[in-house]
């Protein structure tokens, strides 16, 4: 057996692990192992400008492939500025694996120089961590971090490793594990099956069933899975902000997104339902509005993989637990089954009057169903967003902050296919759009990836516009100028009478098409409507440049529907500025 | 209600804070705590006692059994169980006094394990709720320090948690 010490250990491991790109930031405790990289390894690593977007990067490059992100900083600051980018991935349940240097094993607990204890800092934002005790652990420890943050629901897994374990000249046999097997973790396989035969049973006898599917089906591969199933059963279809992309934007069965700035007709067939199929979606607040008010005339049966997310918010009537892609398959059988054996329903009549009733209020207030926002003498963000959605071809990756722009394109991109929309969801990151557009980009570099980010977002990791002009990641940023903090701003109009306390930047932002020359990308400052689609296409066109447009737009519209909250059920909404339900 | 909840888990550096942290972390309170290895070295075993509606609970064993160091976990409040809880309580023990503090804790088959011309340090051992009582029977005025160890327990019968 080969000998290897504990850095060029973990070279290897991420060979053998498959890994395509390690994402990271050198230092005092890592230097080992960085030295063990550059002598040999064939995984690339990519030098990020900030530790929070290696996080990012990693996690944008998670989302878009399905597979675990990786992440190599150094101890103390190095790993506190990993800190935001492992909360993100860990509320969103992105895959990831984070090898954190740490000071010596003799010096722990000293307050040795750049020691923090990142085991207990990033504990309650992991879904597991590990402290390496010695060398030969690592071919173990590493290989039990990508199965626990790749199994089950995802998560991220920290790997803390003291500087000593990592020395060059202490050689330990190196074998690489070809299975796991962990006591104690076993997540579920399948779902139990008299669950499914009866949510199979209530699905067919439901009258205004929907399907309310989130991340969990995109992170689970169900995609099609549910798609097979919404189409069998004639059932409409509404997507979280994590879950859009898992049953396709443009079908007619799509409701658009709910939740709080969710489509109208979403949130109003909630409301209205009797049936609800959730498929790995969470109930969040973000989602339920008023939970005792939540849907009261409806029967949840509720999919995850997750046993803790079933019944936490909203009491389940049928839970399942399960991998959502062996559920859908043995739910689609049952279905199949019963309607063979039984001639058992979907009833047809109540289903084309439930449409009926969806397409009404499509009618009424749908976004995608007639013009929704106002004209201005600006451009509206909404059309920045339909332009994009044109432009690409409906095909792009589309990261995004957060934000009023991150809002927009969440209902104006009519996502298709699961994986191309990045957004962070759960912990709501401003920063994330640039570095997540990255390890997309580098994932996938024959497509076009875009990042939709407002003026805020963007510079809170504009530090990046480097790492792009190293690499050469020619993303596309698109820019929802509104010179404000748009969704503070927006709230401030709503619940404090328009003082707009620190949601302005006076006149302090950078020429950003100036800024984008400086870092050798090409900027562009859009103002005008008329030019806005053929600026776009032209930015498109620059396959191998980095491209940020500064769009201008109107600084004062507002994203709705909005729920009306506290104290709302789902079907209250703001419908405009004057305009409620 | 109050339960008992009783976890084995990896007998691994980290692991017992993950379980207190995730209380913290989630808002749920622990009345007792209760952790040591067992006849495995490997394994530990963790009793903890709580409050909370059937939600709660259920909130709470969920999130227990996903951390990756819990191997097993059992609400003993479920079914017939035995519970204990150690006590060791110094208590002041002067003239007329020392002989109604022993008669006491005879009572409540407490030992006095150590004496002193002015103290005597009594050992009990018996549910949460005798030994409450036999606080409460002290007085807060004899009482000069109280050491429990927390609810261990252990299902009645043949059923047990292990591997
Ligand atoms: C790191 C972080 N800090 C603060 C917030 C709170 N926050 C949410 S949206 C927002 C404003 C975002 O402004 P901008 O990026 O310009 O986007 P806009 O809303 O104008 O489209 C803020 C400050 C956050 N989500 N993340």
């Amino acid at each position: 057996m080969e000998l290897l010490s504990g850095g060029e250990m973990i070279a290897r491991a991420l060979e053998d692990e498959g890994v395509e790109y390690i994402f990271g930031y050198p230092g005092g405790a890592v230097l080992h192992i960085y030295d063990a990289l550059f002598k040999d390894c064939k995984v690339p690593h990519v030098l990020v400008r900030h530790e929070q977007a290696a996080t990012h990067a990693a996690d944008g490059y998670a989302r878009a492939t399905g597979k675990p992100g990786v992440v190599l900083v150094t101890s103390g600051p190095g790993a506190t500025n990993a800190i935001t980018g492992i909360a993100t991935a860990y509320m969103d349940s992105i895959p990831m694996v984070i090898l954190s240097g740490q000071v010596q094993s003799h010096l722990i607990g000293e307050d040795a120089f750049q020691e923090t204890d990142m085991v207990g800092i990033s504990r309650p934002i992991v879904k597991h961590s590990f402290m390496v005790k010695h060398a030969s652990e690592l071919p173990g420890v590493i290989r039990k971090a990508f199965h626990i943050a790749a199994s089950g629901r995802p998560g991220p897994v920290v790997i803390d490793i003291p500087k000593d374990i990592t020395r060059p000249d202490e050689k330990f046999e190196y074998d690489y594990p070809e299975s796991v097997k962990i006591r104690s973790y076993n997540p579920a396989q399948r779902g139990h099956t008299g669950q499914i035969k009866k949510a199979a049973r209530l699905l067919l006898g439901a009258k205004r069933p929907v399907i309310y599917a989130g991340g969990g089906v995109v992170q689970g591969e169900g995609s099609e899975l549910l798609t097979k199933l919404a189409r069998h059963l004639n059932v409409p279809v509404t997507n979280t902000l994590m879950g859009l992309g898992a049953y396709p934007g443009s079908d007619r069965q799509f409701l658009g997104m709910l939740g709080m700035h969710g489509f109208y007709e979403a949130n109003m067939a909630m409301h209205h339902s009797d049936v609800i199929l959730a498929v790995g979606a969470r109930f969040d607040d973000r989602v339920t509005n008023t939970v005792s008010k939540f849907c009261p005339g409806a029967k949840i049966i509720h999919v995850d993989i997750d046993p803790t997310s079933i019944s936490k918010t909203v009491q389940a009537d049928i839970p399942i637990v399960g991998p959502v892609g062996a559920v859908l398959t043995e739910l689609q059988t049952q279905i199949e089954q019963l309607q063979e054996k039984d001639g058992a329903g979907p009833d047809e009549g109540a289903l084309a009057r439930w449409w009926q009733q969806i397409d009404e209020w499509r009618d009424k207030h749908g976004l995608w169903h007639g013009r929704r926002f106002d004209t201005s003498d600006h451009i509206m963000p909404q059309e920045v967003i339909q332009t994009l959605y044109k432009v690409t071809g409906g095909e792009a990756y589309v990261t995004s902050d957060v934000g009023q722009h991150q809002m927009f394109a969440a209902q104006y991109y009519k996502f298709d296919q699961p994986r191309r929309w990045v957004n962070s969801g759960g912990l709501g990151t401003m920063g994330f759009g640039l570095p997540a557009a990255m390890g997309v980009k580098l994932a996938f570099p024959d497509s076009d990836v875009a990042c939709v980010t407002g003026e805020g977002s963007i510079q809170m990791n504009i530090q990046e516009l480097s790492t792009c002009t190293q690499y050469n990641l020619p993303v596309k940023i698109i820019n929802l100028r509104n010179n404000y903090l748009g969704m503070v701003k927006q709230w401030q109009d709503m619940q404090y009478e328009g003082r707009y306390a620190m949601s302005t930047y006076e006149d302090s932002l950078p020429d950003f098409v100036k800024l984008m020359e400086a870092y050798g990308h090409v900027g562009m400052k859009v103002d005008k409507l008329s030019d806005l689609e053929g600026a776009m296409s032209e930015a498109f066109a620059m396959k191998d440049k980095l491209v940020f447009m500064d769009i201008f737009i109107d600084p004062m519209e507002h994203v709705y529907p909005m729920h009306i909250a506290p104290n709302g059920a789902m079907n209250d909404m703001w419908l405009s500025k004057n305009e409620r339900t | 209600m109050r339960r008992i909840i009783s976890i084995l888990m990896e007998n691994e550096p980290g692991a017992l804070s993950r379980v207190v942290g995730l209380f913290s972390q989630r808002g749920y309170n622990i009345d007792s705590l209760n952790v040591a290895a067992t006849e495995d070295p490997t394994l530990s075993r963790l009793t903890l006692t709580t409050f909370g509606d059937d939600r709660v609970i259920e909130q709470i064993t969920k999130q227990l059994n996903k951390l990756v160091d819990v191997v097993k976990l059992v609400d003993l409040t479920e079914g017939a169980h035995i519970e204990r809880d150690l006590m060791l309580i110094k208590v002041r023990a002067t003239g007329v006094e020392r002989d109604e503090v022993k008669r006491t804790a005879d009572i409540f088959r407490g030992q006095i394990v150590d004496v002193g011309p002015n103290v005597y340090t009594i050992q009990l051992a018996g549910t949460a709720e005798k030994l409450d009582a036999f606080v409460a029977a002290m007085g807060d005025a004899h009482i000069l320090e109280v050491v429990r160890s927390g609810v261990a327990g252990i299902s009645r019968g043949e059923k047990v948690l292990s591997l």
